[in-house]
């Protein structure tokens, strides 16, 4: 069996915002309709964690349920447990129109700690980010491709998008958090 | 710049986070058609000074498809709604009858 690897080998710049890149990390893409009482309650069984509401993201310890659309939920899990969480999941959706997918090799996933993780992130993407919420999810723009991204907390933030565009995405965050490159004098 | 508030994600969205769909409200004319009916389905489109009604894609962000109103000339938008519908929902009209009386869209008023 191959070992999984992250798409940068765990690649990190340091600025006056840290960009890393996280080792592989377990996804679940579940499509269905998330009103539907089945699909809520087999998805918060298996995460552990509430269900999230409109572009909510929820936190169950190392598991993480995020709102991506009306009818599609993303389960952040560790890499390992993904298979059998997801064979959990199909299982206890048998019978609900719904698709769950393990999907932990298709995206990468950063992290950015520092105190101006939010003016990093709005130089690249139309997003307000003096408002952003902790506890929210926003799937949006990265100058050129989609990502999402979420804040566990204050001063650190966890972005994903898609693994073949994983480069130009550390390029991308590691060049707007160089040091030198504040928006602001502080 | 164009921001259209997603009524499925409630995000009022950019319009660079958005993919253009073309006119909205468009029946397709299928096999059964005649030629004309399907050349002006094909080509007819509505390219009004003033409201029209639009498809838009919410790409970047939830993906999901939604529909909008707005004024070609000032960029107002008098609001967004969900795709599952062949056309403009009441409240829309209502709202495009306040600030622009005696519209026409189509067949539409």
């Amino acid at each position: 069996m191959s070992e999984p690897a992250s798409a940068l080998g765990v690649a990190r710049a340091e600025g006056y915002v840290a960009v890393a890149e996280l080792p592989p990390q377990g996804m679940i893409s579940v499509r269905g309709d998330l009103s539907e009482e089945g699909v809520a309650q087999a998805l918060a069984d298996a995460s552990g964690a509430a269900l999230p509401g409109v572009r909510g993201i929820t936190h169950a310890g190392e598991t993480s349920l995020a709102w991506m659309s009306p009818d599609e939920a993303m389960l952040f899990c560790g890499y390992d447990e993904a298979e059998e969480l997801a064979q959990a999941l199909r299982e206890a959706l048998t019978g609900a129109h719904a698709l769950v997918a393990n999907v932990s090799d298709a995206r990468a996933s950063f992290e950015l700690t520092g105190a101006r993780v939010r003016e990093v992130i709005a130089k690249l993407a139309p997003v307000d980010m003096e408002r952003f919420a902790l506890g929210e999810i926003r799937r949006t723009r990265l100058a050129q491709i989609p990502a999402a991204f979420w804040m566990p907390e204050e001063g650190r933030l966890t972005l994903i998008c898609f693994r073949s565009v994983a480069r130009y995405a550390f390029d991308l965050l590691a060049k707007a958090a160089e040091t030198g490159a504040e928006v602001y004098a502080r | 710049m164009l921001l259209l508030t997603c009524p499925y994600c409630g995000v009022a969205a950019e319009e660079t986070e958005l993919a253009p769909g073309g006119e909205a409200h468009l029946a397709r004319v299928g096999p059964e058609g005649t030629d004309d009916a399907f050349h002006a389905y094909l080509f007819e489109k509505e390219n009004p000074r003033g409201v029209h009604f639009e498809r838009w894609r919410h790409a970047m962000g939830c993906g999901k498809w939604f529909h909008a109103a707005r004024c070609t000339v000032t960029l107002e938008v008098f609001g967004t709604y969900p795709a599952q519908t062949t056309e403009p929902p009441e409240h829309i009209r209502a709202a495009i009858s306040a600030k622009r009386p005696g519209w026409t869209w189509r067949d539409l008023a």
